[in-house]
C-alpha cells in the first residue's frame, strides 16, 4: 500500500488522519449539504436571509410536495420525461451497440479498424459540433420538441462509447466458446443471443449504469432539440424554473435535489458496476 | 443430399452477412447523427445561412469574419483557460486518491461519497456554485465578511467570471479523476513498493518513480477525459453566467450556439464549430494513434 498504511503509524497520527478525513469529506461535499440544507427551509427563512443559520423550521414536505405538485409547478411532468427519454435510450444503444461491439471484435472483415476508429473519434467530438445541422434535421423531419427525438438522439450518440466499450470488453473473452457452438451448426444470431450476452451481462450493467447518468444528465441537447414543456427533461426543467421561482432559493434547491437524486442513487445502489464500468470503458463520453 | 448441401450454404451465407446484418443499426444510426452531421457543419460553414430557406456560398467570408470577431478570440482564450486549468483536475484527484487508499472501517462509503460530484449533473453544480458566488447570500461572501472584506460579486467581474465557472467545473472533473486514480492505485504492484521501502526510498521518490509510472494508464485517461470535458464545456457557462458579464466568459461552444440561435447566422455559427472541431481532431488524433497502433 502507498502512502504507508494508518495502521502501521502512531495513534495520535492515526486520530489526525480520522479528524482531517471527516473535514476534508465535509469540506468537498460542502455544495450537496448547501443544497440539500436549504431545500428543506421555510420560505420566511428565506425571505429573512437565513441562509446558512439552524432553519425555524422543519419544511421538508412542504418544499417537495410544492415541487411535485402538477397545480403548482410541471416538475413531475419534467421528471417523467427524463424517464421517458433515458431508459429507452440506455436499453437500444446498449442493445445495437453489442451487436456492433460483436462485429467488431469477432468478424475479421476488411475496414473494422477504421470503423473501430471512427466509433471512437465521433465519441470523442465536441458535441456541440453537431448542433446546427442535427437541430435543422429535426425540424425538417418533425422530430424537433419530441420526446421520442430527443431518446433517438441520445441513443445515436452513445452507441460511439457503447460500441467502443462493449468491442473491448468481447475481445477480452474466449474465441473458442464461439468456435465450438459454430461447429455444432449454431447461427450467428444463435451464438449472439445465447452465448454472448450471457457473459456479457456484467458488462452491460456498468455500461447501463454510465449511459443512465450520461444521458439523465444531458442539458445541452434538451436545449437546443426542445422547447416546450412537453418534452422538456428535468435538467432543462430545472434551468427553466430558475427563472419562475425566482428567489424562492429553497424551492429550487428541492427540485436540485430532485433532480439529481436518480443518478445519485443508480450511482450508490450500482456502485460496483459503474466503478468497473468507468475502469473498463475509460473513457467519458 | 441437395438439402443438406442448401442447408449449409445458408450457414455460409449467414456467416459471411454478420458483420453487415450485426453492424446496420448502430452504424446507420451513428452515420445519420453524428459522422454526418459533422460533414454538414463544414459544409454550411462557407455559406451565409439564416436556417430558413437556401445556403448561400460565401466562401471562406465567415472564417475572414472569425479573425476580426473579438468575441471569437475571448472565446478561445477562455477555451484555453478551460484546458489549463482544468488540468488540476487530475492533479487533485490524484491526491485526494492517495489521501483515501488506506484500509481502515467506512472507507468505501466515504469514497463513494466522494465520488458523488461527478454523478450530479452540470445544472445543479452551476445552481449551486452562483449561491455560492452570490455576494449578498452566498457562502464566499459570509467568508469575506468573516474577515472584514468586501465581497466580490465573482461571476458580474469580467476579469474572474471565467475563472469562476472553471472552479465549480473543477468540482465534479476533479472526482471523475479521483476515481480513475483510485481503482488505478487496486492495481499498483505491492511487491514493488515494498522493495521500495526497503531500499529506504522517500515517499516523494515512492511517488514519483515506484507510484506514479505504474498508474500511466489511468493518467491518460484522466488526461483525455479532462481535455474533452474542457472543450465540451458549455452546461456551466449557460447556467451560472450566460456568457457575460459582457461575453467575458464565453467559449467556443457558447459562442457558437449564440450566433446559430440567437443571432439567426447558421453559417458563422457552424465555422466557429468548425474551429472546436479543429482544435479536438488534434487530440483525437493522437488518442487514436495509439489505439490503432496497440490493435496492430
Amino acid at each position: 500500500m502507498f502512502p504507508t498504511p494508518i495502521q502501521r503509524r502512531s495513534v495520535s497520527v492515526r486520530l489526525i488522519y480520522k479528524i482531517s478525513l471527516f473535514l476534508v469529506l465535509a469540506f468537498w461535499l460542502l455544495p450537496l449539504i448547501a443544497v440539500i440544507s436549504t431545500s428543506i427551509r421555510p420560505g420566511s427563512d428565506i425571505s429573512a436571509g437565513n441562509y446558512w443559520g439552524i432553519p425555524s423550521s422543519f419544511a421538508f414536505l412542504e418544499n417537495y410536495s410544492e415541487v411535485f405538485n402538477p397545480q403548482r409547478s410541471p416538475m413531475l411532468r419534467y421528471f417523467v420525461n427524463s424517464a421517458l427519454i433515458t431508459v429507452p435510450a440506455v436499453l437500444v444503444s446498449i442493445f445495437i451497440s453489442a451487436m456492433a461491439g460483436f462485429a467488431l471484435a469477432i468478424y475479421p472483415f476488411k475496414g473494422r479498424i477504421a470503423l473501430y476508429a471512427m466509433f471512437i473519434a465521433g465519441n470523442f467530438i465536441p458535441f456541440q459540433v453537431l448542433m446546427i445541422p442535427v437541430r435543422t434535421m429535426f425540424v425538417n423531419l418533425g422530430l424537433f420538441d419530441t420526446i421520442f427525438g430527443l431518446a433517438l438522439f441520445h441513443t445515436a450518440f452513445q452507441t460511439g462509447f457503447a460500441t467502443f466499450f462493449l468491442r473491448n470488453f468481447i475481445a477480452e473473452l474466449p474465441f473458442s466458446l464461439i468456435e465450438s457452438a459454430r461447429v455444432e451448426g449454431a447461427t450467428e444470431v444463435r451464438i449472439f443471443f445465447t452465448i454472448m450476452i450471457p457473459l456479457l451481462r456484467p458488462a452491460l450493467a456498468s455500461l447501463g449504469v454510465l449511459l443512465f447518468t450520461f444521458i439523465w444528465n444531458d442539458f445541452f441537447w434538451a436545449l437546443t432539440l426542445v422547447q416546450s414543456d412537453k418534452a422538456r427533461p428535468i435538467t432543462f426543467g430545472l434551468s427553466a424554473l430558475k427563472g419562475q421561482w425566482l428567489i424562492s432559493y429553497n424551492l429550487i434547491a428541492a427540485g436540485a435535489v430532485v433532480a439529481a437524486l436518480p443518478s445519485l442513487l443508480v450511482f450508490f445502489v450500482l456502485q460496483k458496476q459503474f466503478i468497473q464500468g468507468l475502469s473498463f470503458g475509460g473513457v467519458k463520453e | 443430399m441437395a438439402s443438406k448441401k442448401h442447408e449449409y450454404q445458408l450457414l455460409e451465407l449467414q456467416y459471411k452477412l454478420a458483420p453487415v446484418y450485426f453492424l446496420a443499426p448502430a452504424l446507420i444510426l451513428f452515420s445519420i447523427f453524428v459522422i454526418y452531421p459533422i460533414f454538414q457543419t463544414i459544409w454550411i460553414s462557407f455559406h451565409e445561412w439564416s436556417g430558413f430557406g437556401p445556403l448561400k456560398w460565401v466562401g471562406i467570408e465567415n472564417y475572414k469574419t472569425l479573425f476580426s470577431d473579438s468575441r471569437f478570440y475571448m472565446s478561445l482564450k477562455n477555451n484555453i483557460l478551460w484546458l489549463l486549468f482544468m488540468m488540476l483536475a487530475p492533479v487533485i484527484g490524484l491526491t485526494i486518491a492517495l489521501f483515501l487508499n488506506q484500509q481502515i472501517r467506512g472507507m468505501k462509503l466515504i469514497k463513494s461519497l466522494f465520488f458523488f460530484p461527478f454523478v450530479i449533473n452540470l445544472v445543479v453544480v452551476g445552481l449551486v456554485f452562483s449561491w455560492f458566488y452570490n455576494p449578498d447570500l452566498g457562502l464566499l461572501a459570509e467568508l469575506f465578511k468573516l474577515v472584514g472584506l468586501k465581497p466580490i460579486p465573482v461571476l458580474a467581474d469580467e476579469n474572474l467570471a471565467t475563472f469562476g465557472v472553471i472552479f465549480a467545473g473543477l468540482w465534479p472533473q476533479t472526482a471523475y479523476c479521483m476515481i480513475l486514480y483510485i481503482t488505478g492505485l487496486t492495481s499498483v504492484s505491492p511487491t514493488l513498493i515494498e522493495a521500495g521501502r526497503i531500499d529506504g526510498a522517500s515517499g516523494r521518490q515512492m511517488l514519483f518513480h515506484v507510484i506514479l509510472p505504474q498508474l500511466r494508464p489511468a493518467t491518460i485517461i484522466a488526461l483525455t477525459v479532462t481535455v474533452i470535458g474542457a472543450l465540451r464545456s458549455f452546461d456551466l457557462i449557460a447556467i451560472m453566467t450566460a456568457g457575460g458579464p459582457w461575453g467575458s466568459s464565453y467559449v467556443l461552444a457558447y459562442h457558437m450556439y449564440d450566433e446559430a440561435l440567437f443571432n439567426f447566422k447558421m453559417g458563422y455559427g457552424a465555422s466557429i464549430a468548425v474551429v472546436l472541431f479543429l482544435i479536438m481532431t488534434v487530440f483525437i488524433y493522437f488518442f487514436l494513434k495509439n489505439i490503432i497502433k496497440e490493435e496492430k
